[in-house]
């Protein structure tokens, strides 16, 4: 017998639970075959639902196989492939494997010490193999992680390479975006697009799945849009021709969802289609929320699509927000979905640009509770068109020279007039949108301007008047406060100090001219014989509601 | 906004003299705010606290007047606190210095309509 010639190369491991063995044929009576031919390298395996596993879970030791009576494919196949025993390898109560053993070279059946000698081997072998199966399962593992955060690496590389590295400048336009990928990463994408004409197309898009297919298909889409935009402008046409060019290479069960509004900077149009991406909302001037509908299929799902092609326009101070849906899907603790409503509901306010994105994500990180774990891309792309884009510059057509009058006033020279004055300028300029702060320093610096002028100016005469006008000029708000310098000019008096008023080294009073300065960005006076006109200054490049500072 | 005469009222609570305002403080304020803190000190508080939650405008006199009281309260080695003033005229208090000498006690209230819990 060459028992260990036998033996080797018979026990082949494989993963549990399923118990596995290497099948050694039995090689034909008398061949002559080298030794090395006669051993199997395929593994067999017994299905746990067999009753030879079962079977061997409680064999003591070695099992005869012509001796087993079961009703058992796995048994007739050992038969069928000469095997005479079977050694169990069984660790802590689990079978983690067998050797299987065809005949003996000399045809002999094996002893009682060969079986020994074979149910030794197996109880010191098992748990030895047993361990070594460990580290082999765990040695997979690893590998399989280390794929898959090498695969993540390589989506997150795709996806960052296609998202815009710079947003557009457009003057009157506040820009912000924002994306966030999931851990997975999936397949959102926006871009920018130039066009003729000035004209911008924005795109926000959702690839459905994730990981690397879902990176390739949305570089695929991106480089199809700006290939297509600049030339067919028509957001409708742009999105049929993607939708053709992606539906021959596209994966099975991927499509990509992709909303395209091509904005007219200049005169807050925008047209836009969309393939089955999420409706955007669009923020009136007086805070409320509109969807932008337009209806169309998903690209790359089925040939021939019509994509309707829809218009708006977007007036100053309203403010356009496209989105992704892994914002409205995140789930809070609870198992609650954050949801358009509430998401709708976000957008009410004050809010713009970087501020609002945000002001959003603080919103859903509440929502969604600290151990959040991201479960889709999420994409935010906002657009705000500045209420200084309503007004005229100096130059422009119908105003009057030094700007466009908002108001022209004339007040008795009475006290309590400066609260007046102050009402009605504030009233005058709230069309403009003009900062709360700012709003609330120009009501201060009318108030003591015009208490000057009613207290001075016009001696506190109810006959002497103050004349008020307050214009826009280029990018100023100008605000000039007229009297009669009755009782004369208005000059520089002693700085206030107020350690100094404290001590009784100066008067209480003396801040009026003091807050003036304060208050706006210029303070100008001028005179002539007969009057005295202070003019009020606020830039309002730095003044408007949301200005337009920030970029993403 | 038609923001009324300045009243002011006067309460102890402990050991402050808490003087309610309510209106604009301006030059028609001055005999209600000089009454206030002559009760205040009658009450012989150490502390004096002014509630601006009620009013609705205060121009250079009325901030001349607060500077007079101010210099009252120092004299009679009171302090001075003030409660409810707008961002606006928290901003005034920072630029004639009256904050220097006036303890702000609350926050100013940044709630916008929707706005959204912030980070």
């Amino acid at each position: 017998m060459t028992f260990m010639g036998t033996l080797r190369r018979t026990v082949r491991l494989r993963q549990r639970p399923l118990p596995r063995g290497t099948l050694v044929p039995a090689p034909p009576s008398g061949s002559a075959a080298p030794a090395d031919e006669r051993v199997a390298t395929s593994g067999f395996e017994i299905s746990p639902n067999d009753p030879l596993s079962a079977y061997l879970q409680a064999a003591p030791g070695v099992v005869d196989v012509d001796r087993l009576d079961l009703a058992s494919a796995a048994l007739s196949e050992l038969r069928g492939a000469g095997v005479k025993v079977v050694v169990p390898l069984v660790t802590q109560g689990e079978l983690i494997g067998a050797l299987y053993l065809g005949p003996r070279l000399s045809d002999q059946d094996y002893s009682t010490d060969d079986r020994r000698l074979l149910a030794t081997l197996a109880a010191q072998a098992a748990p030895a193999i047993r361990v070594a199966q460990l580290v082999e399962e765990q040695a997979a593992e690893v590998a399989a992680r280390e794929r898959i955060e090498q695969e993540l690496r390589v989506a997150t590389l795709i996806q960052q390479q296609f998202l815009p590295r710079v947003l557009p400048d457009l003057p009157n336009w506040q820009v912000a975006a924002y994306y966030g990928p999931a851990r997975a990463v999936g397949g959102d994408f926006y871009d920018f697009i130039e066009l003729p004409d000035g004209r911008i197309g924005i795109v926000v898009g959702d690839v459905t799945d994730k990981g690397v297919p879902a990176a390739l298909v949305m570089a695929r889409t991106h480089s199809i849009l700006r290939g297509e935009a600049p030339r067919l402008i028509s957001p409708g046409q742009v999105l049929e021709r993607a939708n053709e060019l992606l539906v021959d290479e596209m994966p099975e069960r991927m499509f990509v969802t992709c909303l395209y509004v091509v904005l007219e900077p200049s005169t807050g149009r925008v047209v836009y289609a969309n393939a089955g991406h999420n409706l955007p909302y669009v923020r009136t001037a007086d805070d409320r929320v509109i969807e932008l509908r337009a209806t169309g299929m998903p690209l790359g799902l089925l040939p021939g699509m019509r994509y309707e092609e829809c218009e708006a326009t977007i007036a100053p101070g309203e403010n356009v927000l496209l989105y992704s849906d892994g914002m409205v899907e995140a789930h809070s603790p609870q198992g609650e979905m954050y949801g358009f409503p509430r998401l709708r509901s976000a957008l009410e306010g004050r809010l713009a640009g970087s501020e609002l994105i945000d002001g959003l994500l603080d919103g859903l990180h509440g929502f969604v509770g600290r151990a959040w774990e991201q479960e889709d891309d999420i994409t935010m792309v906002t657009i705000r068109r500045s209420p200084a884009a309503a007004m005229p510059n100096v130059d422009a057509p119908g105003d009057e020279p030094g700007g466009r009058i908002l108001l022209e006033l004339s007040l008795p020279g009475a006290i309590g007039n400066e609260r007046v004055a102050m009402d009605r300028v504030a009233e005058a300029v709230a069309g403009i949108g003009l900062d709360p702060a700012r709003l609330e320093q120009l009501r201060t610096a009318v108030s003591e301007t015009a208490m000057n002028a009613i207290e001075y100016g016009s001696a506190s005469s109810p006959d002497v008047p103050v004349e008020i006008v307050v214009r826009l000029a280029g990018r100023d708000l100008v605000v000039s406060i007229t009297d009669r310098a009755l009782g004369g000019r208005i000059h520089e008096t002693e700085e206030p100090d107020l350690d100094a008023k404290l001590a009784g080294l100066q008067k209480p009073r003396g801040w009026g001219l003091f807050l003036i300065r304060h208050m706006v960005d210029d303070v100008a006076v001028t005179s002539d014989d007969d009057s005295q006109t202070v003019t009020l200054t606020i830039h309002l490049e730095d003044a408007l509601d949301g200005r337009d500072t920030a970029h993403g | 906004m038609d923001a009324t005469p300045l009243t002011a009222d006067v309460a102890p609570v402990g050991a402050t003299s808490v003087i309610m305002l309510r209106g604009r403080i301006d030059r028609e304020g001055e005999a209600a705010l000089s009454g206030a803190y002559s009760e205040a000190a009658r009450l012989a508080a150490p502390v004096i606290e002014l509630d601006f939650g009620a009013v609705d405008y205060i121009n250079s006199t009325g901030i001349a007047l607060i500077v007079s009281l101010l210099a009252d309260a120092r004299r009679d080695r009171r302090e001075v606190r003030a409660r409810g003033l707008s961002e606006h005229y928290r901003e005034i208090f920072r630029i004639t210095r009256l904050s220097d000498y006036i303890t702000l006690l609350d926050e100013p209230a940044v709630a916008t309509a929707g706005e959204g819990g912030r980070r």
